[in-house]
């Protein structure tokens, strides 16, 4: 199958541009520029050059020893934690920043769930002199404080988001208003790869260097570029697209999608889009949404800021509904496991959004040749505190 | 003849458009206020069908969607509320609503049902226009539906034309690039965007939304289009403590004038 989307924006039955009047004319400017933006030689020059000398990127493609005696098979992590502040979402947010540029952009907003996008775009803004506002939930303020002065310390501009659930899915209600109160000046910093056509298909595509960079380092280590598996935790799920896109259509690759089940499928308080989801409309995309009889969006819920989103990425609905990609779902308890395990296995404190991913490989059975890439999207430091409380340490 | 195109034939000015959210204050208030609404003298209705997400509205229709699903409001609830309101009320009724609740309802039983209740029109900002071309409208045209599309100052003149060319009843004139609620009064930049729509001689009459909330701003816009639409500023004097009907009456007096 090819995974593809199409010229409105859709990937099979998923995706398009849901948005009101008053948001068009940005989208439409947008859509009608980013591909010959994304293409102008110049533009992919500095990307490829801040990619390089700003983010430290390739990241490496790591030999993880231990797991792979663990759970008998070759694991490789994807280091994406080693990116600069601490995660994937930077590959993205250079990006955007630069495309703003050329599209005369003076203003950034952004929403943010862990914070991780959040500080990824405080950090842009400030390497580009530019003003920036980062919406959070209320309630992810509290518990992803250190991301939240890393932002301020940065000169963003963090605001609360006080409606509904305050979490990530009313930062970006308010995110999208904001853009609609102020439409000619700003760009809107979409952080995964959700929301309205060309968002869901631009963000995969700055994403891409991670499989791009998987293929070519997985030759060296492997002798070739297709791993058996490659794995990722999907919130909305931007590292999952970034690491999956070069192998969409390479079907000998199994793509791994790894939800949070938050306390349990069963409890009423998971976030696990696949299993409690089914096709609706929010935030500018038809997609899997968790949901009431009534389509009324139901407040997920995870243990992780970055993952307690109602609903997962257009590609992501694609893959579900025709079976290329396998998701599986983690509980809290599961994923905080596989957290520390991971630590004193390999030296690593993975984000707990990537431990999602990490708990995966206990649903799973390998045989021993097989090549597995678990994209390590985000470090562990601003969960610290989470991890502390959740392990009495 | 369907009642909007109705009334536009036999008035062309000062038309008052009034939103309320379905299920706000009070679960069973809906037909009360729409009742006090075409006694006072509003010439249209418009419902807001209360969604979680309600991204184009500001803070005071957003927190009237967020009470009125707390008290328990559902769309088949209030198709079941509007089911005799056709014996008091004869004004055209319009409704409102984000497009989700719509699809998980199932856009033909939706529209079949509004046909049933007496609904004349909807407005769903978040439709895309071609979706709304190659798959609703024979269904909305079907079951007699108008649909209303919003355009803004943003609005290029080529989708202004498009959206003149596949609107019935009226076109819905956003007056500034906002959220609803957002902004009070009428800036001269704004009568400029007016004049330039009024000198388009659109085949819809057109009524301005967003930014109306009393007697002065009412009067602007009806001075550059048919009329006007008020949401926030009528929401806001039904919160207000005192009784329902008098509340309506009061303000809408207040703002014809």
């Amino acid at each position: 199958m090819k995974v593809k989307v199409d010229e409105r924006g859709y990937y099979g039955n998923f995706g398009g541009a849901y948005i009101p009047e008053m948001l068009y004319p940005n989208i439409e400017e947008l859509r009608e520029n980013y591909e010959q933006i994304m293409q102008a030689p110049d533009f992919q020059e500095q990307f490829q050059s801040l990619l390089k000398d700003f983010v430290g990127r390739p990241t490496p493609l790591y030999f993880a020893e231990r797991l792979s005696e663990k759970y008998g098979a070759k694991i490789y992590l994807k280091r994406e934690d080693l990116c600069h502040t601490g995660a994937h979402k930077v590959n993205n947010t250079i990006g955007q920043i630069l495309m703003a540029q050329r599209l005369g952009k003076k203003k950034i907003i952004a929403e943010t769930g862990a914070g991780q996008h959040g500080v990824a775009t405080a950090t842009v803004c400030a390497l580009m002199g530019v003003e920036c506002i980062v919406y959070m939930g209320a309630i992810d303020m509290e518990r992803q404080k250190p991301n939240v002065e890393r932002m301020r310390i940065l000169g963003a501009e963090v605001r609360a988001a006080e409606s509904g659930s305050k979490t990530l899915k009313d930062a970006t209600n308010e995110a999208m208003r904001h853009w609609i109160n102020n439409p000619k000046d700003t760009h809107y910093i979409i952080g995964s790869v959700v929301g309205p056509h060309p968002y869901p298909e631009m963000v995969a595509r700055f994403q891409s260097v991670i499989s791009e960079e998987i293929k070519k380092q997985l030759q060296t280590h492997e002798g070739r570029e297709n791993p058996d598996y490659v794995i990722a935790c999907v919130g909305g799920g931007s590292n999952a697209a970034g690491a999956f896109y070069h192998y969409y259509d390479e079907v000998d690759v199994n793509l791994v999608a790894v939800e949070a089940a938050g306390l349990g499928n069963h409890t009423g308080e998971s976030a696990a889009t696949t299993v409690l989801g089914k096709p609706g409309v929010l935030h500018g995309s038809k997609t899997l949404l968790m949901q009431t009889e009534d389509g009324q969006v139901v407040e997920p819920y995870s243990i992780s800021a970055g993952l307690d989103y109602p609903g997962i990425g257009p590609v992501h609905a694609h893959l579900f509904e025709t079976g290329r990609a396998t998701f599986y779902s983690v509980t809290d308890e599961e994923a905080m496991k596989s957290g520390i395990a991971l630590s004193r296995l390999e030296g690593i404190i993975p984000a707990i959004e990537t431990a999602h991913a990490f708990a995966a490989l206990n649903q799973m059975t390998f045989k021993k040749d097989d090549v597995v890439v678990i994209n390590l999207s985000g470090r562990g430091d601003k969960d610290l505190e989470t991890y502390i409380k959740w392990g009495k340490y | 003849m369907n009642r909007i195109e109705e009334l536009f034939s036999r008035k062309s000015d000062r038309i008052l458009n009034v939103y309320f959210t379905a299920g706000y204050p009070k679960l069973n208030d809906t037909t009360k206020i729409m009742a006090s609404l075409e006694q006072s003298g509003a010439d249209l209705i418009e419902i807001g069908i209360p969604f979680s997400d309600p991204i184009a509205d500001g803070p005071t229709i957003q927190e009237s969607n967020g009470v009125a699903l707390d008290n328990g409001m559902t769309l088949k609830l209030l198709f079941d509320q509007l089911a005799d309101v056709r014996s008091k009320v004869n004004i055209p009724i319009i409704l409102m609503g984000y497009i989700n609740p719509i699809v998980q309802y199932g856009v033909e039983a939706f529209c079949q049902k509004c046909q049933e209740v007496g609904v004349d029109g909807l407005i769903l900002p978040d439709l895309p226009m071609f979706e709304y071309q190659e798959v609703h409208k024979p269904v909305f045209e079907k079951y007699g539906l108008l649909n209303v599309f919003l355009i803004t100052p943003q609005t290029s003149e080529n989708r202004i034309r498009e959206i003149d060319n596949n609107s019935r009843g009226f076109i819905y004139m956003v007056s500034s690039a906002s959220t609803t609620g957002a902004k009070t009064g009428i800036s001269n930049e704004q009568e400029t965007y007016f004049a330039r729509i009024k000198d388009m001689n659109l085949k819809n009459p057109t009524l301005i939304g967003f930014g109306i909330s009393n007697k002065e701003t009412f009067d602007k816009a009806c001075r550059n289009a048919n009329g006007a639409i008020i949401g926030s500023a009528f929401i806001k004097a039904i919160s207000r403590e005192g009784e329902l009907s008098e509340n309506i009456n009061e303000f809408i007096q207040s703002v014809k004038g």
